[in-house]
């Protein structure tokens, strides 16, 4: 029985070991935990491209990457983040 | 006392075995793939093949290849488990699809689409000397309003 991750618990560890300013985490697997999309804040992305930034967010959830399935992300800096905020659901 | 012996020792082997046939399989597997992506200007690893993808992400990365009329060598890892691991450990990626341009891991879908909307795919492309549809068609575009 593989552990399964939870929306919150994603958004912990993305906080803590990427010094993210802002985090959303949505299970699209409706809570089966096998496909999350991830929107990552954090100023670690400065100067970085798109591959080296979610490589960033592999190695933060590496181990948990190995249990979901399906993991797409988008990377801003706290900058872009401001420029570009999401529409309000 | 003979077979008990065996019995006892035999697993160690299997296990032995097993373990350097394994390292031979990824030395082997990470030359194919290094072969496989210099050899050809823009490979796609992905589930399933073109006519027929077998994962949203991989279709993604299809359907943007298709707009843009590329034409890429595919390899399908559903088909070989032995590929499926081992392109994850060569490009140090964990998931599929995964894209190559001239040799180099460009990335997921994910950077695919991003590149795509940017207009940065047509200028790898242009790079490795391949032409974009879309960017004969923008040509197309600016050429009739003349």
């Amino acid at each position: 029985m593989s552990m399964v991750y939870t929306e919150e618990y994603l958004k912990e560890k993305l906080i803590k070991e990427l010094d993210a300013v802002h985090v959303e985490v949505r299970d699209e697997s409706d809570g089966c935990g096998a496909k999350f999309s991830a929107l990552v804040v954090s100023d670690r992305f400065e100067g970085k491209p798109p591959l080296a930034r979610q490589r960033l967010v592999h190695a933060a959830l590496r181990d948990e990457l190995r249990a979901v399935h399906a993991f797409s992300q988008r990377t801003l800096t706290a900058a872009q983040w401001r420029a570009r905020p999401a529409p309000a659901p | 006392m003979n077979t008990i012996l065996i019995r006892n020792v035999s697993p160690i082997y299997k296990n032995a075995f097993k373990l350097t046939s394994r390292l031979f399989a990824d030395a082997a597997i990470n030359d194919k793939i290094d072969k496989i992506v210099k050899n050809n200007k823009v490979v796609v690893f992905m589930k399933g093949v073109p006519d027929a993808p077998r994962c949203g992400f991989s279709n993604a990365v299809v359907q943007i290849m298709r707009m843009h009329a590329v034409s890429y060598d595919s390899h399908d890892v559903l088909a070989d488990e032995n590929l499926r691991q081992g392109i994850k450990e060569y490009s140090n990626w964990p998931t599929i699809p995964q894209v190559f341009i001239n040799g180099e891991f460009v990335g997921g879908c994910d950077i695919m689409l991003q590149m795509h909307q940017s207009g940065e795919l047509v200028e790898e492309l242009k790079k490795v000397g391949i032409k974009s549809a879309l960017l004969t068609a923008d040509e197309a575009k600016k050429e009739s309003s003349k």
